[in-house]
């Protein structure tokens, strides 16, 4: 006997009599789903990181305070990535008597790999803006580009030459927009950027020179996550991999979110299809244990059935698989089309990994959940033949769905890419089936005690969920986890959309302005006032190195974390304050009581405090101009640094650091007619520093109104297989509602009596089912917002009414559109089919 | 065929055709059926297996659409109905037993019963309900599922359903098919004994010549025709 020929027969006319139409409809929209989810996370992932590279100038950047070794260099063109060197050093930059200290980039060929450098050929008149274009090559040997700070003070022109250390060079261009400006307070200086040939003739880098070497790579995301394994491997002392996460930490929380929601999006389109699939198997298993029966009846062996069946379901799986693949590439390429649409970037193509991946996922997740019940199947005693109660009763067998809920586990952590992540949600997800299927159980036998009380479709519709108890259970449950998943994704999105949505308010300040001396604060108010501008507040600034914490020196030696060691190393900017900022949170300890007059306290950023290893009560010896002042850490603060307003790592109450030099800054927001003012405010206050982050505000906004998109999209994606569950659920119990429907059509019940007792029997268990999502939805908001997103967790009780309406309307519904046929059929048809 | 003007015959069934299309092979089930059956007659329909009877029987009580002809319940022609008001018609003046019985497994003995009334929104439903429960001595068993039932027990329940309307007209689609023999005579009996109680009009599907001779007319089907 040839058993895959059987096996093909049996699916050719399974296939064709409708048989597997709620097992095909599952499992296409689950490979399809993930294979397109998939696929548009990864896209959207990459293209909102191209996005944010332009920023940094490259994709990924190896900064070192000494020559960098060729091996990264050799190995990054190994991988076929594109490399650049550049460096950055200090020195004085002179045109004839006038000298400055500025900032000296040299810079090689392809420079930048990512973003736009813009230049204009218009160097000494400031006042009107400026025509600026993208050069097609970097400074030619002998040519110089300075940036407007420069030319202001050394009131340059084109065609000037300027001193360079032992050589002169000619400046040809101005600078006016630089994709790796860092809006950190570190480089403030004038910036000057040169052809890297010049640099030996220069004789500037010498033992010593405090130079920063950095090289520059860009390519394929997947070879230059690669290559960052590879080199952090390796990095040595004094050698750090900077990408745009560490460099920008405004675009790093808008990116990790969205990061970490996409990845939820599509781990919630993983159980929404894994639910889908079990329930049709579910449903399968249950037509065909006849089958079965009959087949034993004939004497076909256990191990035979086994293997009919397993060949059935394999080549099942591949052909829905195929049809699933085909459906996600299509809509790739719609979504494809509809991403270069909102972004610059150019956009990978669609790949046909995701579609393999959710191939895999299909065919893993049909065996998962069909095996085991198959194990059953197989053992279906021929006695079924004469009566059709025996054997059906094992069918929804707790080791079929523990193996399917071990196959979706390694299938989820895969998905997931972030293990903690993926095991958190996952065992909220286990303990949601738990708790929804005690509860549903409970609350069917509460409902049962009301049966006696109850008359007419009241009645009928409470009595057809007792009487399908186990059924109706596996229902809840399934309903309740679609349900959960798509009410934590909404929670999660109205979350953080609800402040990207907005974008940056209008008045973010746009530029700030440094170095500004406590005698120049009366008359910049008074510039502000002449110019008819709200005078901003400004911010007392005094420079502090971190000598000892708990009378324990600290070294930056002792550091591993990069940002750590650059911390120590560096001077901090310490700051005071009577009152907390509003935009600033305490989350240990507590700010001081009036004023903190007297009082050797401080107030600690809690990112650095942990970057540092500071803790609540920790006392912090800092060096101040030559001074030595402690101070005991008495809170933590939270800061919103997406805000672009000034902020401070370290606050002290006044009285602690007023009698110390300090210096003010401010932030303030200009409109374009107001840009002029800033070229008097630099006229006045030659020693001002002034910092214009207008272009940095203008990514971050784009890079939230793609994000934003892209999530909304996802979102819309996920509720889709969402109703595909509910379907999926209610088909669960179809044949035997419209058998049901039949006899009541026999014995004279009429239309409205029908829909009158399914939708409360589907009103029910909807409701049921959203009230106890919504429970789930509301921990599972607490547990992700928490652990993953460091979001506030605010309770919303409008969850409950939501999944209560969504769950209770959405099932009745779905129900009805899957029951209406029964309505019409005559019952004849119905019965001879069914029995 | 010549009708009584006075008596209005109970059923009439019209030239009735049914046809089904299976792939590209039509296949006639029953063809130019005409029949009347008069208040108070008893009638048997015989035929072997595959004869058409259970099509005829579903097109008489109209659980099925003909293809062509109709058939007059009471005078009233129902294939110019809609299901909805067919079904109407079917809870006013009909009773139907199954060989496979077809109770509603959701509900009690006792609430599978009263389900006809409850649908006529009928207020002493469980009254009616358990006389007749008892007339057919499940007085015992009222709270019984359809699965702690016999398959007699069932079809007792079956039966009890079917006359609690107290209709006109009784279907039974060959009610002991599924039943030994001892349990089948029964279940006959109280059928022919509720139905003359009743004053109603019998029509019986069965292969038993025993039982066809209790009945006042025969209708013997041959491949989907009458043949008597
Ligand atoms: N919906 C249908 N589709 C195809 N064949 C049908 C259908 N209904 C009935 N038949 C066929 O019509 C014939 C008569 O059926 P039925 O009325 O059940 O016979 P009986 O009750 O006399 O045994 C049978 O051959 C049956 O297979
Ligand atoms: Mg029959």
């Amino acid at each position: 006997m040839n058993l895959p020929r059987i096996s093909f027969r049996m699916l050719v006319c399974d296939w064709r009599a409708g048989e597997l139409n709620l097992l095909l409809f599952a499992l296409v929209i689950a490979v399809g789903g993930i294979a397109t989810v998939g696929f548009f996370v990864d896209r959207v992932q990459l293209t909102l990181s191209r996005q944010g590279n332009q920023l940094l100038g490259a994709d990924l950047i190896i900064v070192s305070d000494h020559q960098i070794s060729q091996h990264y260099t050799d190995e990054a063109l190994r991988l076929g990535l594109v490399v650049s060197n550049a460096l950055k050093f200090p020195s004085m930059v002179a045109k004839g008597e006038n000298s400055l200290l500025t900032e000296i980039k040299a810079v090689a060929t392809d420079y930048p790999l990512r973003g736009e450098l813009r230049i204009s050929d218009n160097i000494s008149n400031v006042s009107s803006p400026r025509a600026d274009y993208i050069p097609n090559a970097i400074p030619s040997s002998g040519s110089v580009w300075v940036d407007d700070k420069l030319a202001n003070r050394l009131t340059l022109k084109q065609g000037d030459t300027i001193e360079v250390g032992a050589t002169k060079l000619t400046v040809t261009a101005l600078i006016t927009q630089e994709p790796d400006h860092s809006i950190g307070f570190i480089s403030l200086a004038p910036r000057l950027l040169i052809n890297a040939v010049d640099l030996p003739a220069t004789n500037l880098i010498k033992q010593g020179s405090r130079v920063t070497y950095r090289l520059l790579i860009a390519g394929d995301a997947g070879l230059v996550k690669s290559f960052k394994s590879w080199a952090q491997a390796r990095l040595v002392l004094g050698e750090r991999i900077e990408d745009i996460r560490d460099a920008r930490p405004e675009i790093k929380t808008v990116l990790e979110r969205a990061e970490k929601f996409l990845s939820l999006a599509a781990m919630a389109s993983v159980v929404l299809a894994t639910v889908a699939i079990a329930l049709a198997v579910r449903q399968f298993i249950l037509r065909h244990l006849d089958t079965c029966a009959v087949m034993r009846c004939l004497g076909t062996s256990q191990k035979k059935i086994l293997k009919l069946y397993l060949y059935y379901f394999i080549m099942f799986g591949i052909a829905a698989s195929s049809i699933g693949c085909v459906l996600g590439l299509i809509s790739q390429e719609v979504l494809t089309y509809w991403l270069s649409t909102i972004a610059e970037v150019e956009i990978p193509p669609p790949s046909l990994l995701p579609a393999i991946h959710g191939l895999l996922f299909g065919m893993a997740i049909l065996l998962g959940f069909a095996l085991p019940p198959l194990l059953n199947l197989k053992s279906v005693p021929a006695l079924r033949v004469l009566h059709r109660d025996i054997g059906s009763q094992n069918t929804g067998s707790l080791a079929g769905y523990a193996t399917g809920l071990v196959t979706l586990l390694v299938l989820f952590l895969w998905q997931a890419g972030d293990a903690q992540l993926g095991i958190s949600v996952m065992s909220t997800f286990i303990l949601a089936v738990v708790v929804f299927g005690f509860f549903g159980f409970l609350m069917i036998k509460i409902l049962s005690s009301l049966l006696g009380q109850t008359r007419g479709v009241w009645h009928y519709g409470l009595a057809s969920i007792l009487r399908r108890t186990a059924i109706n259970v596996v229902q809840i449950i399934a309903i309740g986890l679609g349900i959960m998943a798509l009410l934590t994704l909404t929670l999660i999105q109205n979350n953080f959309l609800q402040d990207w949505r907005a974008g940056l308010p209008s008045d973010t300040p746009n530029y700030f302005l440094v170095n500004i001396q406590t005698d120049q604060l009366r008359p910049l108010e008074n510039f502000f006032e002449q110019n008819e501008i709200l005078s901003p507040t400004v911010f007392p600034m005094v420079r502090g190195r971190l000598i000892s914490i708990n009378n324990k020196i600290v070294l930056s030696e002792n550091y591993f974390d990069t940002r750590a060691k650059r911390l120590i190393e560096r001077e901090f900017n310490l700051s005071w304050a009577e009152e907390i900022r509003s935009d600033n949170k305490i989350i240990a300890g507590h700010w001081w009581e009036n004023g903190g007059i007297g009082e050797a306290v401080v107030s600690i950023e809690e990112g650095v405090a942990k970057t540092i290893g500071i803790h609540l009560g920790d006392v912090l010896t800092y060096e101040i101009a030559g001074q030595i002042l402690s101070v005991t850490v008495t809170s933590l603060r939270k800061v919103n640094w997406d805000s672009f307003r000034v902020n401070f790592f370290v606050v002290t109450p006044p009285s602690i650091l007023k009698q110390y030099p300090a210096t003010y800054i401010t932030s303030l927001y200009l409109q374009k007619e107001q840009l002029t003012v800033i070229n008097k405010l630099v006229k006045n206050f030659p020693n001002f520093l002034v910092i214009d982050v207008e272009a940095i505000i203008a990514q971050v906004q784009k890079i939230m109104e793609q994000v934003t998109k892209a999530i909304e999209f996802v979102f819309l994606f996920t509720l889709l297989s969402g109703l595909a569950v509910l379907y999926a659920a209610i088909v669960t119990t179809h044949d035997e509602r419209v058998y049901e429907a039949a006899i009541f059509r026999v014995l004279g019940a009429n239309r409205r009596q029908l829909v009158r007792v399914w939708v409360i029997e589907f009103a029910i268990l909807g409701g049921l089912a959203g009230l106890l999502a919504a429970i789930g939805a509301s921990s599972l908001n607490y547990i992700v917002g928490k652990y993953a997103l460091n979001m506030p967790y605010t309770f919303n009780p409008w969850v409950f009414l939501a999944g209560l309406l969504f769950g209770g309307i959405g099932v009745v519904v779905v129900g009805l559109i899957g029951t209406r046929g029964a309505l019409t059929r005559p019952p004849l048809q119905t019965l001879r089919k069914i029995a | 065929m010549a009708v009584d003007p006075i008596i209005q015959p109970i059923v009439r069934a019209v030239s009735l055709n049914k046809k089904v299309r299976t792939g590209d092979t039509q296949l006639i089930i029953l063809q130019d059926i005409n029949l009347v059956i008069n208040a108070g007659e008893t009638v048997a329909i015989l035929g072997a297996s595959g004869s058409g009877k259970s099509t005829l029987l579903g097109l008489l009580a109209g659980l099925d659409t003909p293809s062509s002809g109709t058939v007059y319940l009471d005078g009233v022609n129902i294939f110019s109905l809609n299901e909805d008001e067919r079904a109407a018609i079917r809870g006013r003046i009909l009773g139907f037993i199954f060989q496979s019985f077809q109770l509603l497994p959701a509900l009690t003995a006792i609430e599978n019963v009263m389900l006809p009334l409850e649908l006529l929104g009928s207020s002493n439903a469980r009254t009616t309900a358990l006389d007749l429960l008892g007339r057919v001595g499940l007085g015992m068993r009222l709270k019984h599922y359809p699965k702690q039932l016999s398959g007699g027990e069932q079809q007792r329940v079956a039966i009890a359903r079917a006359f609690v309307t107290q209709p006109k007209l009784f279907l039974a689609d060959e009610p002991t098919g599924n039943l030994d023999s001892v349990t089948g005579a029964h279940i006959i009996n109280l059928m022919f004994e509720l139905n003359r109680e009743r004053g109603a009009t019998l029509l019986l599907v069965t292969h038993d010549e025993a039982i066809s001779s209790r009945c006042t007319q025969r209708v013997r089907l041959a491949g989907g025709e009458i043949i008597n």
